[in-house]
């Protein structure tokens, strides 16, 4: 093991109550606070962990989006990723846009493994890890709880429906991780200073030579239906009263 | 006329019953005229079961040992064959349509439309993002295949009462082994299952521990309830995994859903939107689950519980 590739998205900080425009043009992203998507800090951690516990291996936090894009990579550098590579644009990128771009820095980095989040809490695709997988012809584990390494393999205990699964992958392979894989440091100052200091390359999407054009033209974006708001009740009786009287028990 | 290919989920014995919630959005496109694909090692059982679904025209099955387990490397590429012949894939926003259509999609070079809720026409839908914050109509281009999966929780079961015919299919799809099945650890299945489930009862981190959070298996027992739990009851192993509901667990749409000491993060009410009626028991009258829940008692659960549990079909 020699290279582990994360990738980092830019998205609208969880806490966030997001809003819809009253154009309908999309959410109202002016002045909403940006952050690492969760998902793909935990990716990053359990790549920090792993190379923690290696000898020599290289941690490279990659993403694809706007310039300010810097800030979430120098989060990524701050946790301890090695270097990183902000594929630079201003356009909406489609997950199978992200995938082969994706595949693109894999044709250069090598790495052994690639770490993504399983879902982009912006556009909720969970698309692009399979997708890279797909196209880079490599194994995918999914939904990941669990990440061993053992040589050229790696062991993978996923999240399903039903419970957990284990599969086991050839290197190099695509791991999509869920929430309860790890939980992510906290950066520490020094470490934000130390971050200033690592490389952090900047090259344009056209120059992967992958085009950004979207396959899905967004129409309009609303609020969701609201809930009428109900009733209190003041005890246990009047629930159960209240359950009776809409037929519920 | 549209050819839709839905990809049937199954555990080797039984369709699961997204599929037939998939048939119904299939339904909704204009002139769909619908096949099932089951692949497995034997699926002559969940394929008799895709055959009855009414609205099928016909069922295909892809026999091979290979497909004993639902790997999305080993069966996306045998999908991208059988694909050809069709307008629109739909698979299930389950876990097992989340990890294999992507791969599928990418496998015929086009995007995926993840967790269609509304057709508005052939190529046009409507799909939660922000964690149902918002809403976005999107349009697909019809010069291409539309791959999607479907938020199952949106949709009604498709009735049985067909009988559509079913096909073996052999298809001359070389496999990767690059990914191997190891095993699995799934809960007990004496209860109702989460996703299909009438009744709904979740505990949040409020329970305080494993042993407390048995409390509400009297209460779901009494209801033939299933049980789930918020993210910080499961991250405290207070329940398992798969117990949990919401943006990153499961999205439900029970009849009725009892929140007990859960605070209603969005992150939670996602996963709840579309339940007929939600009911709230917390100690906070502040909590945000009361502004959803159609009945709310603010009220301490240690106590709420047993009582509840207690007035419930006659004590
Ligand atoms: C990317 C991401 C994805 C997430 N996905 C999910 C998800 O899928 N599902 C999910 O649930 N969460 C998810 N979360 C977490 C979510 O943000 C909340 O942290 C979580 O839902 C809180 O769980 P809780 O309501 O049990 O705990 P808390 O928020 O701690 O609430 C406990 C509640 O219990 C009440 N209480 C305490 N004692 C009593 C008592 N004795 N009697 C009655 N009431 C009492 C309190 O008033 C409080 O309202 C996600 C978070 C992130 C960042
Ligand atoms: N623009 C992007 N930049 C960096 N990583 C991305 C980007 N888009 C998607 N990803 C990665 O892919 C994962 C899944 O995203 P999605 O398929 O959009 O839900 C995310 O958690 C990220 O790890």
């Amino acid at each position: 093991m020699q290279k582990i590739m994360v990738c980092i998205k830019r998205v609208v900080d969880y806490n966030v109550r997001i809003r819809v425009k009253p154009d309908g043009s999309g959410v109202i992203l002016d002045g909403v606070k940006m952050s690492v998507n969760p998902f793909d800090e935990i990716a990053l951690e359990e790549a920090l962990r792993i190379k923690e516990r290696g000898a020599n291996i290289e941690v490279v936090a990659v993403s694809i989006g706007v310039a300010d894009t810097q800030q979430q990579l120098r989060t990524a550098l701050a946790m301890g990723a090695d270097r990183a590579v902000l594929v630079q644009t201003d356009a909406a990128v489609e997950p199978l846009t992200a995938a082969k771009v994706f595949l693109a820095l894999a044709k250069k980095e090598n790495p052994d493994l690639i770490f993504l989040g399983k879902q982009a809490i912006d556009d909720d695709a969970n698309q692009t890890g399979q997708m890279l997988a797909a196209i880079w012809d490599r194994p995918q584990a999914t939904y990941a709880s669990k990440v061993e390494i053992a040589a050229d393999k790696a062991s993978i205990t996923r999240e399903v429906d039903a419970g957990l699964e284990t599969i086991e992958v050839d290197l190099p392979a695509v791991v999509t991780v869920d929430l309860r894989l790890n939980e992510p440091r906290y950066v520490k100052l020094p470490d934000i200073m130390k971050a200033k200091k690592k490389p952090l390359e900047v090259t344009a999407l056209e120059a992967l030579g992958v085009s950004a054009a979207a396959q899905l033209r967004s129409v309009k974006t609303e609020p969701p239906a609201q809930r009428q708001k109900g009733v209190m009740v003041k005890d246990v009786a009047e629930l159960v009263e209240a359950l009776k009287k809409k037929g519920l028990i | 006329m549209h050819k839709i290919l839905i990809v049937g989920e199954h555990d080797g014995k039984a369709l699961n019953p997204a599929t037939a919630k998939c048939v119904t959005c299939a339904k909704g496109i204009p002139d769909a005229e619908i096949t099932i694909a089951v692949l497995g090692a034997d699926t002559a059982g969940p394929a008799a079961q895709a055959a009855a679904l009414a609205g099928v025209k016909s069922v295909l099955r892809v026999d091979r040992p290979e497909n004993l387990h639902p790997l999305a490397a080993v069966f996306a590429p045998q999908l991208a064959a059988l694909a050809a012949d069709y307008s629109h894939v739909f698979g299930p926003s389950t876990s097992f349509g989340k990890d294999l259509m992507p791969r599928l999609a990418a496998l015929l070079d086009v995007g995926q439309v993840s967790d269609l809720m509304a057709i508005d026409g052939a190529y046009r839908f409507r799909r939660p993002i922000y964690a149902g914050n918002a809403i976005v109509t999107v349009e697909a281009d019809p010069s291409r295949k539309l791959i999607a999966t479907v938020r199952v929780a949106s949709f009604q079961a498709a009735p049985a009462g067909g009988s559509a015919a079913v096909e073996s299919k052999t298809l001359n799809v070389s496999l990767p082994t690059h990914t191997r099945y190891v095993g699995a650890k799934t809960g007990s299945t004496d209860r109702p299952d989460l996703q299909t489930a009438a009744r709904v009862i979740s505990g949040g981190r409020a329970l305080g521990s494993a042993e407390n959070f048995k409390m509400l298996f009297g209460l779901a027992d009494k209801l033939g309830a299933a049980v789930g739990a918020s993210r910080a009851a499961v991250d405290a192993g207070y329940a398992p995994n798969e117990m949990q509901v919401g943006q990153t667990g499961k999205i439900i749409s029970p009849e009725m859903y009892i929140a007990i000491g859960i605070s209603g993060a969005i992150q939670h009410l996602t996963g709840i939107k579309d339940a007929r009626t939600i009911v709230a028991i917390n100690k906070d009258g502040e909590a945000p689950i009361f502004e959803v829940a159609d009945v709310g008692l603010v009220a301490d659960l240690f106590q709420a519980v047993p009582e509840l549990t207690k007035l419930i079909g006659g004590g």
